[in-house]
């Protein structure tokens, strides 16, 4: 692939307004979504409103909505398309926009916030530290690559169209961070009665769309929110646990 | 006049990569209340980036290690020229800074008995980082992330520093850090360094809002600044946008002194094809999970570089570097696994002398010497980084790598054990912060030092403004608010030529208050707009500043190229008071780079400078026409400051070690075999 002129068209504007723009931008082989945003911001546009940072899909800054689907713009080479294609950049539909495209996802930290902090137990090492299997952490390992870049926010049907929702949900994002959590070795709280009151997970139909979207491959339905929906069920839907709750309850 | 947003605190840090957040924790423990002042979202810092691990002591792996083999290996890594202070805080205290990071949720790699597995780095004797995966940078920040927030630690998100608040010094200054021979008064200030007005003491920041450019101060009697490095003035490097040395141009400005700015780690192995991603760093982990670097002629070329200090520990046959892997009993450590001064020259040589790969590099190979699988558990993320960005399957072939700009080593001069600057109420730690890693910084050392340096700022910063009951605080004078408002605004003033900018329209808005600023004002930070002068394009100004950086400040420097590099320097100080931008204040990237150019001209002179007093080759400094070490220089540190305006470089002599710690170094080369315990039947002459 040689050099060759993209036909790009960003989405500009504010909270209050904003259209689709067309550019004509130079590009070169190798080059990402993220490169050619960046010449546009050098050559034509320099006011070009662009979140990014590391550049290299660690950091989980530059997300955008690339021709309709939730991408990290940095990792998103533009061989992925033909040189004739127009590629649409806009910003993450589900949170409100700043300037361009970059929104405010605030709603990630709030809810973030709601989480209750790691809380381990007393250390199992006589030298006065933790033992953990590494088998026992694999799967909070995989939950742990998450690197926020909010695609999963985003595409979320729950939240994305249904602004309603979210004081409700938390997100796909926050069900991860719950479970890993909940699925710590050392982790002493429950946090089953929070899953399934102020973070919504009985919202999530498990359509699996954050899965499909998420950069660092993370089973975010599979591994994370469907063992949690089943504890949640566990303790508070299970037949026998409710009556045997029910009595306990009567006896103290 | 500029702002009325105003936030009253203890301690302001700013910066929210590792070190800061670290600082800021260890203040709120101290009861402190502090603020974290950070240029992008929170948990978005360079900090994210780091791979292979975070060094310590802990034994793990090999109940050998000790803080006094990790000391050593560090100071021989910078070639000596380390505080010695510092470098065995950081020894002692990385181990108890890592179990910490545990109790706050970190998941790091298992032994095969539970506890933290540590791996094999360049330089370091014994395996001994602490690690997940290839990105432990993402868990330290992720798990002092989530305490922060469950500490409901104020966070300023994507708000930049423009200035430190200064009163002038006063009698009665508490006794962290205090600033010994500052000029009394400095007058006709030129540019962006007029705001370093006496050192007195400090007093807040004075900041802006990167989402509605509207300004905002804080009044506090202690600053920690942990903004990281300066990679963004070369062409070539593994920083992201925010390294643009605002710490160090903040401290410099404020009155406090840098050191050892020549030293300027190229990492050996950053990606450079293609184009658009050429400097993104690959991990050492790639080498210290077995992965060699070869010629284009196939040849292991890290061979023919051992250097003699290195060589009675370095493997010199491949069998014997081969067998190092699983047997650190009696095999000496590949040489693949230099500290990374040596392994970036040697790249460099090779490269330089036609041996290189297709794109300029050269190859690292890990596919023909590890099974995919294992590549894939050890090495996700740069797997996944070669498969995405470069259309390269690292478990089936090889990678192109070459040198890219990784780490400052110099920065802002500090007390080795409080993390006090020269000005009273300033700390710093972190990258920005000099004197931890001397003339060379070894790969694992920087998460370990952000940790333990970081608490230290955090607490003696917090121990600092507690010390000052409230009405002994001092509040900055509204002028220098208002002349680093006007400066900040003034880039609005001129339109981009026709042609250059289509899209936005130039807008005078918010500008008109800038007319009436003093001079100080106006030279400050500024730009004068004059008819005769065209405007300058932001973007255009940084890709100059970094292209002259690149080419004759990089990692081989003369004489001749150091000399032209300054006046270059100057010419683009000159263009930059022409800068213009278009649009509004609300969320404009053009204008925020603007406002960084500043700093970026501070540190390149201040580099340049520093590498031109430096004649002689040492650490991250090479110098092509003084190529060996000068024993001159072996016990120096150059320290610069603002006198009248003008850069000022002076010496200073090194802190003597005392003598249980010198022993550690005398005889290196057997020592170190005799600690390893190898059998006389191994390497033996």
């Amino acid at each position: 692939m040689a050099a060759y002129d993209l036909s790009l068209r960003v989405w500009r504007g504010d909270s209050d307004s904003g259209d689709l723009q067309d550019y004509t931008v130079g590009v070169e082989e190798g080059m990402v979504v993220l490169d050619a945003l960046h010449r546009l911001q050098q050559t034509q546009a320099p006011d070009l409103a662009v979140r990014w940072n590391c550049k290299a899909g660690k950091c989980g800054s530059c997300s955008a909505e690339v021709n309709g689907r939730p991408r990290l713009t940095c990792m998103t080479r533009l061989n992925l398309f033909a040189p004739t294609d127009t590629v649409t950049v806009t910003p993450l539909r589900t949170f409100p926009v700043i300037r361009d495209l970059v929104t405010d996802v605030s709603y990630n930290y709030e809810k973030a916030a709601q989480v209750p902090a790691f809380a381990p137990g007393a250390p199992a090492g006589d030298d006065g530290h933790h033992r953990m299997k590494q088998s026992d952490v694999d799967r909070v390992q995989e939950f742990r690559t998450c690197i926020e870049c909010f695609l999963c926010q985003t595409v979320c049907h729950v939240i994305r169209d249904h602004e309603e929702n979210k004081p409700v949900f938390a997100g796909p994002r926050l069900m991860i961070r719950y479970a890993e959590l909940e699925m710590h070795p050392l982790d002493t709280h429950d946090r089953r009665d929070l899953l399934r009151g102020r973070a919504g997970i009985g919202y999530c139909n498990i359509t699996k769309c954050c899965t499909e979207v998420c950069p660092e491959h993370i089973s975010i339905t599979d591994n994370a929110i469907i063992p949690l929906k089943e504890r949640v069920v566990d303790t508070a839907y299970d037949p026998i646990t409710r009556l045997g709750n029910r009595i306990l309850r009567r006896r103290r | 006049m500029s702002t009325s947003e105003r936030h009253t605190y203890d301690v302001v840090v700013i910066g929210a990569g590792g070190a800061g957040l670290r600082a800021a924790l260890e203040a709120h423990e101290q009861g402190a209340r502090v603020a974290v002042v950070c240029k992008s979202l929170l948990g978005k810092a360079h900090t994210v980036m780091a791979e292979g691990g975070i060094a310590a002591a802990m034994g793990n792996v090999w109940p050998e290690d000790n803080w006094q083999t990790h000391f050593r290996d560090t100071m021989r890594g910078g070639k000596m020229l380390n505080q010695w202070q510092m470098a065995r805080i950081h020894a002692e205290e990385a181990p108890a800074r890592v179990w910490e990071l545990e109790e706050w949720g970190a998941v790091f790699d298992r032994t095969p008995d539970g506890r933290i597995l540590q791996r094999d780095f360049g330089g370091h004797r014994f395996a001994r980082l602490a690690h997940v995966g290839d990105r432990t940078g993402l868990e330290l920040i992720r798990t002092l992330q989530n305490r922060l927030i469950s500490k409901r630690i104020d966070v300023f998100m994507e708000c930049t520093v423009l200035r430190l608040l200064t009163v002038p010094g006063a009698a009665d200054r508490p006794g962290a850090g205090r600033a010994s021979d500052e000029p009394e008064a400095l007058s006709a200030p030129a540019r962006e360094r007029s705001s370093a007005r006496v050192a007195g003491r400090i007093a807040g920041a004075f900041a802006y809002w990167r989402e509605s450019g509207t300004f905002v101060r804080f009044d506090a009697p202690a600053v920690v600044l942990a903004t990281g490095g300066i990679g963004k003035s070369y062409q070539v490097t593994s920083n992201s946008w925010e390294y643009t040395g605002d710490g160090h141009a903040l401290a410099l400005w404020a009155g406090a002194a840098l050191m050892d700015m020549e030293f300027v780690q190229f990492h050996p192995t950053g990606m450079v094809w293609p184009p658009s991603v050429k400097g993104i760093l690959v991990t050492e982990g790639v080498r210290g999970d077995g992965g060699v670097l070869l010629n284009s002629e196939g040849r292991r070329f890290m061979f023919d570089y051992i250097p003699p200090v290195f060589a009675a520990e370095t493997a010199d046959s491949e069998e014997e570097a081969d067998r190092w892997y699983t047997d650190k009993k009696t095999a000496r450590r590949p040489p693949e696994l230099l500290p990374r001064d040596e392994v970036a020259r040697a790249i460099n040589a090779e490269i330089k002398a036609g041996r290189g790969s297709p794109h300029g590099g050269v190859h690292l190979d890990i596919a023909s010497r590890r099974d995919p699988e294992y590549i894939r558990r050890r090495l996700p993320s740069m797997y996944h980084q070669f498969t995405e960005l470069a259309d390269v399957d690292i478990t089936r072939e090889p990678m192109e790598v070459g040198p890219t700009c990784h780490y400052v080593m110099g920065g802002i001069k500090v007390d080795p054990s409080t993390a006090a600057a020269t000005v009273p109420g300033l700390f710093a730690a972190g990258e920005c912060a000099a004197g931890m890693h001397g003339s060379n910084r070894l790969g694992g050392n920087s998460l370990s030092d952000l940790l333990v340096f970081g608490r230290r700022a955090g607490l003696h910063a917090a121990r600092y403004a507690q010390s000052l009951p409230a009405h002994k605080r001092a509040v900055a004078d509204d002028a220098q608010i208002d002349a680093t408002a006007a400066a900040a605004l003034a880039p609005f003033a001129a339109a981009l030529t026709p042609g250059s900018a289509q899209a936005g329209t130039a807008s005078a808005e918010g500008t008109a208050s800038s007319a009436g600023g003093t001079t100080s004002a106006r030279d400050s930070a500024g730009t004068s707009v004059s008819p005769s002068h065209p405007p300058e394009n932001p973007y255009q100004l940084q890709n100059d500043i970094q292209d002259v950086m690149q080419r004759l400040v990089g990692i081989i420097r003369t004489e001749s190229e150091l000399v032209r590099a300054l006046k270059e320097i100057e010419t683009l100080r000159s263009r930059a008071r022409h800068v213009a931008v278009v649009g509004h204040r609300q969320y404009n990237p053009g204008w925020h780079l603007a406002l960084d150019l500043g700093s970026l001209l501070t540190v390149a002179e201040c580099i340049t400078t520093a590498a031109l007093a430096r004649r002689e080759s040492r650490g991250g400094h090479t110098r092509d026409d003084y190529p060996s070490a000068d024993p001159a220089f072996a016990t120096l540190n150059h320290v610069l400051r603002l006198r009248d305006g003008r850069l000022v470089l002076t010496t200073e002599p090194l802190p003597a070690m005392p003598p249980e710690l010198a022993a550690l170094f005398e005889d290196a080369g057997a020592e170190s075999r005799a600690d390893r315990g190898a059998p006389a039947g191994g390497k033996g002459s």
